[in-house]
């Protein structure tokens, strides 16, 4: 049954995207044209929106730094062959490690509150990620429902936190003390004017240098390999001696660490205190970034700007054009999900096929493949 | 369904050479049949001729196309040009049921039965004639006990598949297709599963099945069972049809050098064994399965450096957990382990790593599943299980020049091809994927050596290169632990043979002097403290 032969690595993960990108803006189009409104339009208004000036691509760039957090999450789960999609509730509660840090030293210095705000937010969110990680290595518990399940129990923790422990006596608002400037993580507008009023802050720095290290980790380091080794085969680590169920809690404690840092951002460089769901929907919308950027550290780089491009394009538009509302955005974000996530293979036979057609190396390269092949 | 008498029918233990010579009419008749997938030709011009009421052979190593020509006549592909004629009539197969409703029927290697269902259930199972199943049940019922009695292919018809033996799972894969009506049966290398006893039974089924009038197709690699039963062999190489002859007039040697296209070296050459000190030390050693049951029982044995012990024993008798738990893999219930003397603690999930470290290497019996991660290049996985060692890195890092250049001396080493340590290991064939895990643990300081299978889905002259590799390591003064379903193998390399059936040790051999049916019937659990010596 081996009619297909693997697509050159450019095309997987250069051409095919760009395939199912192309299809899904082409249907956001025609959606867009069914209520009316001129796509080419809307299209310019989302990219002038997110790029085409200071205040509109700082705020791409402060989504985006969500979005690489969350996206290396699932994606250093994914190739340990876990399905974490608790990235929601580990970001959530990393805020309580980072809002302790940051009242207790908010009187000192940024440069000091950070790192150890940035390491309560990976032991925070490494934490809540290690249960089901736990539960899953010692007692079978598939983590796609117990970190679903997390998810809640975070929220409704954070509730309990906010109302009952860090909100001031004086306030009536569920959220915390504010931050004295002093502790707060600096605003890139502080160095670079051009980014306006927008939010995004220093820790985009950081979200850089997660990138990198994801990339050490996954690919550089024998820990990494024991990860792959478990997510592609798990028969083949035990054989190999790898304890799977030590990997297991490992890559579910990084991957929950690496989701927290979406509360330095958010609590130290954005909001300045701890509110109520300040995560917003960024563990989700990671999953989809991880999906497209096939768990690559470049391509997570590259998927999130386009997620943070399309949140700030999308507010954009709808200031722009009062007939397309917020659920059209989610509409559109949908699309581009549906498509290069979940119906990611649509076109891969195609393109397989015609490849195997048209490329005169891929014969020599399939005849090759002819004499060593075992038949199936 | 009832078959032509001829003159067979009377003296059915004569092989039928006569009518393979002397002109009957053609069953199967495939002209210039070619096959590609994209661009790759798994078939080129294939002519092949089956004369009716015989048994025909099919030869090839892996990857010949064998099993692509087959596909194409049980309709699974579409060939791209050539003719297909049934019986001497010109037909476009488009599907399995098409080959059915020609009569031809084909019984896969692996078998294509639902285990919770009856043996009735599953003969039945998408060839219901009514929308009322109890109808059906009851005609196919009276057919399948008549069936059963004409070519001794007795089975209990409400037995659940689970319970019933490999054997006789075949047998129902075989009525499953008499029952639709197969004149031409298809076995895909059958007897792979099967006890000497079951192979041998096996073969008069399709004695009779012959005399009966029906044509098989009997695919394998075993040249022994092309000289047993066939009338006329046919073999394939690299998608072509190299050669057809008449059984009678071709011998094992000659088919060999046909399908791998050199002369190949069938037997093992080897010294006499150099024996030292017990090496390992397996003491009472008994393995519990989730479900609670015991696979193995207490099993003791000893391997001493420089020689090959080798376990026989038909698939499933508790030899992979024997070695799964030698090597680490799971946790014994009880028993203890010894390399050198000193005890081996392999409890806990990383209980592979420290049998490795205490110098035990182990060839799983099944690579795709447990040796190899396919997905990885290869000379990730010539790492695998070893990564943690200093060798591939100080501290945290992966020294992946270090792996690579060592990846790369082994490709030479083991003659691994292509040689291309970047690519894919599932685009290596079996044979040197097989090499590819045979040179990561031997190619190491080492005491004990435990192989599982080492030639299964190999090509010959791969074997061939795979067996010296182990005879290397045993004259290099390793003790190797053996385990092998083919008895062939098994005899022909170790210096002791231990027969294992139902999970215990039942007797022990001398390979030079033990008889293949005294071996057989210990492997069916006949006879237990009986030695063959």
């Amino acid at each position: 049954m081996s009619a297909r032969h693997p697509l050159p690595r450019w095309m997987d993960i250069v051409l095919l995207p760009a395939i199912n990108l192309i299809m899904a803006f082409t249907i956001s189009g025609l959606v867009v044209l069914m209520i009316g409104e001129s796509p080419l339009e809307a299209i310019s208004i989302i990219l002038y929106g997110a790029f085409g000036y200071g205040d509109g691509f700082g705020y791409t760039l402060y989504y985006a730094t969500n979005f690489v957090f969350t996206g290396l999450a699932f994606a250093i789960a994914a190739h340990a062959g876990l399905f974490n999609i608790g990235g929601n509730g580990q970001a959530y509660v990393a805020g309580l490690g980072v809002i302790i840090v940051a009242l207790a030293l908010d009187q000192t210095h940024w440069l000091l509150a950070m790192p150890i705000a940035i390491v309560a937010a990976g032991i925070f969110g490494g934490a809540w990620a290690l249960i089901p990680g736990y539960l899953q290595a010692k007692r079978g518990s598939h983590v796609v429902i117990t970190t679903i399940m997390f998810n809640f129990i975070a929220a409704a923790l954070m509730v309990y936190m906010l109302n009952r422990v860090l909100k001031p006596a004086s306030s009536q608002a569920p959220q915390s003390e504010t931050i004295d400037v002093a502790g707060r993580v600096p605003q890139l507008r502080e160095f670079i004017p051009f980014f306006g009023y927008s939010p995004v802050n220093l820790t985009i720095v950081l979200a850089i240098a997660a990138l990198v290290a994801a990339y050490f980790l996954i690919w550089r380091t024998k820990l990494g390999y024991q990860l792959r080794t478990l997510g592609q085969n798990s028969v083949a680590s035990r054989y190999a001696g790898m304890s799977n169920s030590k990997l297991i809690m490992i890559a579910m404690t990084i991957s929950g660490a690496c989701a927290g840092m979406v509360a330095v951002n958010e609590v130290m460089g954005v909001q300045n205190r701890l509110v109520l769901d300040f995560v917003a929907d960024a563990g989700f919308v990671g999953i989809a970034v991880a999906l497209i950027g096939r768990n690559h550290p470049i391509g997570i780089g590259l998927a999130a700007v386009l997620f943070g491009a399309l949140y700030q394009g999308g507010q954009e538009l709808q200031f722009s054009m009062p007939t397309v509302t917020v659920e059209m955005i989610e509409v559109i974000q949908a699309l581009i999900i549906l498509f290069t996530g979940a119906m990611e293979g649509l076109f891969r036979p195609a393109l397989e096929r015609s490849y195997a057609l048209l490329s005169f190396e891929q014969n020599a390269e399939a005849t090759r493949r002819a004499t060593v092949e075992p038949e199936s | 369904m009832a078959g032509s008498p001829d003159t067979h029918s009377q003296r059915p233990d004569t092989p039928a050479a006569a009518t393979g010579a002397s002109g009957g009419p053609w069953a199967i008749e495939l002209e210039k049949i070619s096959k590609s997938f994209g661009p790759v030709r798994a078939n080129k011009d294939i002519d092949l001729n089956v004369r009716r009421g015989s048994i025909h052979g099919i030869v090839g190593e892996n990857g010949a196309g064998k099993s692509t020509l087959m596909s194409i006549l049980y309709g699974f592909y579409t060939a791209d040009s050539g003719t297909i004629k049934v019986n001497g009539k010109a037909h476009t197969i488009t599907d399995s049921r098409h080959a059915l409703a020609l009569g031809i029927g084909m019984v896969h290697q692996h078998f294509m039965l639902v285990d919770n269902m009856t043996v009735l259930d599953n003969v039945v199972l998408g060839a219901e004639r009514s929308a009322l199943l109890s109808r059906t049940l009851d005609r196919a019922r009276a057919e399948l006990i008549k069936l059963g009695k004409e070519y001794s292919l007795e089975v209990d018809p409400d037995a659940l598949i689970e319970n019933i033996s490999v054997g006789q799972q075949q047998r129902v894969e075989i009525l499953k297709a008499l029952f639709r009506g197969a004149d031409t049966l298809i076995l895909d290398e059958p007897t792979g599963v099967l006890t000497p006893a079951e192979a041998d039974h096996l073969f008069r089924v399709l004695e009779t099945l012959r005399t009966e009038g029906k044509t098989v197709i009997l695919i394998t690699h075993k040249l022994r069972e092309i000289m047993a039963i066939t009338d006329s062999v046919s073999v394939m190489r690299a998608g072509e049809m190299v050669k057809t002859l008449p059984t009678s007039e071709t011998d094992p040697e000659q088919l060999a050098e046909l399908m791998v296209g050199r002369r190949v070296l069938l037997r093992v050459e080897k010294q006499p064994p150099n024996v030292g000190d017990v090496v390992l030390e397996v003491a009472n050693l008994s393995v519990t399965d989730r479900q609670g049951v015991a696979r193995v029982k207490n099993v003791s044995l000893s391997v001493r450096s420089g020689e090959i012990v080798g376990i026989a024993g038909v698939s499933g008798n508790g030899q992979s957990e024997l070695l799964e738990a030698i090597s680490g893999i799971i946790d014994p219930s009880s028993g203890t382990i010894a390399i050198g003397g000193v005890p081996l603690d392999i409890r806990g999930d990383d209980g592979a790593a420290r049998a490795r470290k205490a110098g035990l290497a182990h060839v799983p019996e099944d690579r795709h599943r447990m040796g190899l991660v396919t997905n990885f290049e290869e000379w990730e996985n010539s790492i695998l299980g070893y990564e943690t060692y200093p060798a591939y890195g100080k501290g945290m890092m992966l020294d992946i020049a270090a792996a690579r250049a060592e990846a790369q001396k082994r490709i030479e080493m083991f003659d691994i091809r292509p040689a291309d340590i970047g690519l894919q290991t599932a685009n290596f064939s079996g044979g040197n994927q097989q090499k590819i895990v045979l040179a990561r643990e031997m190619d190491r300081d080492l005491k004990v050596l435990i192989v599982g299978q080492p030639t299964r889905g190999v090509d010959i002259g791969a074997i061939e290169f795979i067996h010296k590799q182990i005879i290397a390591m045993r004259d290099a003064g390793k003790a190797v632990l053996l385990v092998s379903v083919e008895l062939d193998e098994i005899r022909s390399l170790s210096d002791r043979i231990l027969v294992m059936f139902d999970g215990e040790i039942v007797g022990e051999a001398d390979p030079e002097t033990a008889s293949e049916s005294a071996l057989g019937m210990m492997m069916a659990g006949i006879g237990q403290t009986e030695t063959a010596q």
